[in-house]
């Protein structure tokens, strides 16, 4: 884990257009992600639906596919967590999902997935015109954790 | 923790603007001062700052929008202290979305390998 920015990355024991078939076919991805989505994936759009992953039946699903190149790139934005249905999200930030696929020797799957964006401002907000930081996020972090006295993670 | 809690995250506007209120260099140098526990003066942070002593109202008046920071009245003196909590918020917000990750791509790995 570092700073604003979450990376993940796994080896899988498929080859790469399988992989691919999981995370863009709609009801496959529905499958592992735990939705129920209203329809395909097309880039430019958005795609709704529910949430079934126990626990969190109660919030929906809302995202806008940003690419789908074939067996390399797969990506989208979202709001990570809307939970109050009486709240309206739209001004809250949105994240950036990415997933890219890599093929390996043997016939596997390297699949990356970074979720970054957690530290976008609201749009109301962003007239008080933040300066780019100095020595990045996860710096800071490290920073702040050493300050106050935790190990550096 | 309870199932509710879980179930429960941290509204993402809230992570946002911590991340955002630190994402300067002043501003964590802010935090930094305070980062041991003291209360300290406008005056005294302004000390050994290059930037003018509005800037830094300015900033400060940031960090405690995000309740970073919080002021204190001691006589005529308006002090300045830091609260942990939400930096510590944000921190548990990042590994809550991190673990859902390492659970989707889980479910994920299961999926795909089963017919491998």
């Amino acid at each position: 884990m570092t700073g604003d920015r979450i990376e993940k990355q796994v080896e899988l024991k498929a080859p790469v257009a399988r992989v691919w078939r999981a995370l863009t076919d709609h009801e496959e991805f529905g499958r592992w992600f735990g939705v129920r989505l209203a329809g395909p994936f097309e880039p430019g759009k958005e795609s709704t639906g529910q949430i079934t992953y126990p626990g969190y039946e109660h919030i929906a699903w809302r995202a806008t596919i940003v690419a789908m190149e074939p067996e390399r790139l797969f990506s989208l934005t979202w709001h990570p967590y809307p939970v109050d249905p009486d709240v309206d999200y739209s001004a809250e930030p949105q994240t950036l999902v990415e997933f890219r696929l890599q093929p390996l020797d043997g016939g596997g799957t390297l699949l990356t997935v970074t979720e970054s964006g957690f530290d976008r401002i609201p749009a109301h907000r962003r007239a008080e015109a933040f300066r780019a930081n100095e020595g990045g996020w996860a710096e800071q972090m490290r920073n702040i954790r050493r300050h106050l006295g935790e190990p550096a993670a | 923790m309870t199932a509710t809690a879980r179930a429960r995250p941290p509204r993402t506007a809230q992570a946002a603007n911590v991340f955002a209120a630190l994402g300067d260099s002043t501003r964590l140098a802010l935090v930094n001062a305070l980062s041991d526990g003291s209360r300290r003066s406008i005056a005294q942070l302004s000390a050994g700052h290059p930037v003018s002593r509005q800037a830094i109202t300015k900033h400060l008046r940031v960090l405690e929008g995000a309740r970073i920071v919080r002021q204190e009245r001691a006589g005529r003196e308006r002090l300045f202290a830091l609260d942990p909590a939400p930096i510590e918020d944000v921190r548990r917000y990042i590994d809550w979305v991190s673990r859902q990750w390492d659970a989707r791509l889980a479910r994920l790995r299961t999926l795909v390998e089963a017919q491998a």
